[in-house]
């Protein structure tokens, strides 16, 4: 009932805005009443959010919001002591990291966790194990079939490679690339994962504005040509208004402000907790 | 790239020991000490490559876990003594050895499963330094356990493997050569592991799953590896090895304490052959195999002997000094 009751009043301003195609008013995501605490430390205090099928969701807040352990929850690696997930709606207490990836969400990190050891095409090859007929003595048996299905996901993970124009560095080990270009490797890795959800924590972080612009445009072909919902943590203020769809800010913990950046761009307690008050 | 190295080692390999022979014969000619004969030469040879492939069983259940995580087991030692116990305390109780070892299996299983459980699943995303310590952790605790359960007396583990010696080529060499028969069966037990190993890790999608591991637990998680799967599953294949390993070394030396001490001599192995490749394992050992019999036959009258006891650690230093990763193992990039 709630549900409902809350479509119907945000279907409007979504289509004003001209995304109604793009977004559908359906919620692929959200997150209840969500409270995290490391032993005394609190991370997370009484969130709620939601994120709608095929919309690029921005998470912003000051340093040590709880804007990565929020991702964290949402894929399974932390998990709350008060709260509820739905996803795709099925309601949990908490994630488990394979189970999330197994059910479409995937992510990239924020200090890139890559295999370091691997080449660039490897790297994004692991996106694909899920997508692998799980059999494994069969593969081991059956070496005609096995190889035909490398051959299949090595295509698709090809296709990723042009896209993300990442081609010149297929066979080169991911330790030895630039920071900019590790960034894109993860990138290409959550995408072999065919992800319904993509949670990218600062994707833009540390980079030059060249290869932030070409980032941006990754991030915003990715949502319109494969209808992929994206939620991602950035301090990047302009890319982060001219990106997404609708903002959600977190500051010390619990949720400031949640709404289209124009709504955002003008709360007076955003830009509070961005530059301080003079009390 | 690997299997073109792995071809030239091949090719490389009867040049080197004809060249070495060439060296002791020269030698012998300037140290009347030193005996030597060319039958003499292959026998200590062979003897060596088959003490090797013994080193190379135990150091294979240590690369096993290192791809898996990254870590050195230091506990590999005692699933060696542990899994030997077991199948002589079944045995003893007047199994046959193949029910014994099936159950030993079962058991290694068992134990893969609790370590993993107990031990490792709340290191998750720990350092490997962590997961070291644990390890040593597990060593002693396996170490002692199996005493507990199976007491301490040095127990005879004998299958049926014949020991008796064979004497081959007589027509070629003076006396021929002498192996025996029990090390030959132990290596042809070797290669039968290795091929299995290589298969279960190359032609499966596990084996670039266990590297993803290995790398960052993390990444690993979110591209939906399961972490404890994968690690229950590789910690049974090491137990297995590991019986394998406690079979074959119990059989040579009898079941005891000492056992667990074994999994040293394969330190030198891992450093030559490179701790992430099996096939590393596998001519790592036969190079401290060969390389230590050989010395001590025949360096040895000229030096002084107990050459044995240190000879793979000295040619381990001097792998570090100039290759550190090893033969076949990854080359570590560190970008700063």
């Amino acid at each position: 009932m709630e549900g409902t009751a809350s479509e119907a009043q945000t279907v409007g301003p979504a289509s004003a805005s001209g995304a109604a195609a793009r977004v559908s008013s359906e919620v692929l995501l959200s997150v209840e009443n969500i409270s995290l605490a490391f032993g005394g430390v609190k991370a997370i205090s009484d969130v709620s959010f939601d994120i709608r099928k095929g919309e690029i969701r921005a998470i912003i807040g000051p340093n040590g919001a709880g804007k990565t352990s929020m991702l964290n929850v949402i894929n399974g690696f932390y998990h709350p002591q008060q709260g509820v997930i739905t996803y795709k709606g099925e309601t949990r207490k908490q994630m488990r990291p394979h189970r999330a990836a197994k059910q479409g969400i995937a992510r990239t990190f924020q200090n890139v966790a890559l295999f370091r050891g691997m080449t660039t095409l490897d790297n994004i090859m692991t996106g694909r194990l899920l997508k692998m007929r799980s059999n494994i003595l069969l593969q081991a048996l059956y070496w005609g079939p096995n190889q035909r299905e490398e051959i299949e996901h090595r295509e698709f993970c090809e296709r990723i490679i042009d896209f993300l124009e990442i081609q010149s560095i297929r066979k080169t080990q991911v330790g030895r690339l630039p920071y900019g270009l590790q960034k894109r490797v993860e990138l290409a890795r959550a995408l072999a994962m065919e992800p319904e959800l993509l949670l990218l924590d600062e994707p833009m972080a540390g980079m030059n504005v060249e290869e932030k612009e070409d980032m941006c445009r990754f991030v915003l072909d990715v949502n319109d040509e494969f209808g992929t919902t994206i939620a991602l943590i950035e301090h990047d203020m302009g890319v982060v208004m001219d990106i997404s769809d609708r903002v959600v800010v977190l500051d010390h913990g619990a949720k400031l402000a949640d709404g289209t950046p124009d709504e955002i761009r003008n709360n007076q307690e955003v830009i509070d907790a961005y530059l301080g008050v003079a009390h | 790239m690997p299997q073109r190295r792995i071809a030239i080692w091949i090719l490389a390999v009867p040049l080197v020991i004809a060249g070495l022979g060439l060296i002791f014969q020269g030698l012998a000619g300037a140290y009347p000490a030193l005996y030597f004969t060319w039958g003499f030469f292959f026998e200590a040879m062979i003897g060596g490559l088959l003490q090797g492939v013994m080193y190379s069983l135990v150091a294979l259940g240590f690369v096993l876990i290192f791809k898996a995580s990254g870590i050195f087991n230091f506990a590999q030692g005692s699933l060696v003594l542990f899994a030997a116990l077991t199948m002589v305390g079944f045995i003893e109780f007047g199994l046959h050895w193949i029910l014994a070892a099936a159950i030993t299996v079962a058991i290694m299983i068992a134990v893969a499963i609790a370590i993993e459980r107990v031990v490792l699943r709340p290191m998750v995303n720990q350092a490997p330094i962590i997961l070291f310590m644990a390890t040593i952790g597990i060593f002693y605790f396996l170490d002692g356990f199996g005493q507990l359960i199976w007491g301490s007396d040095i127990k005879i583990l004998n299958i049926g493997i014949p020991t008796d010696p064979q004497f081959f080529l007589e027509g070629v060499f003076e006396g021929g050569i002498l192996i025996n028969s029990f090390d030959m069966v132990a290596a042809a037990v070797g290669a039968v592991l290795v091929a299995v190993l290589a298969v279960f890790f190359h032609k499966t999608r596990i084996g670039r799953a266990l590297r993803a591991v290995a790398d960052d637990h993390q990444a690993a998680l979110s591209v939906g590896i399961p972490l404890k799967t994968i690690w229950a599953i590789v910690w049974s294949v090491a137990g297995i090895v590991a019986l394998v390993a406690g079979i074959m070394w119990g059989g040579k030396l009898g079941v005891q304490f000492s056992l667990a001490l074994i999994a040293f001599k394969a330190l030198p192995v891992l450093i030559l052959g490179g701790f992430t490749s099996i096939p590393g394992a596998i001519v790592g050992g036969l190079i401290i195999g060969a390389g230590e019999q050989v010395a001590e036959v025949f360096l040895g009258p000229i030096i002084g002997g107990a050459i044995q006891d240190w000879f793979a650690y000295m040619l381990a230093m001097v792998f570090l000094l100039f290759r550190p990763q090893g033969l076949f193992g990854e080359k570590i990039i560190e970008r700063v």
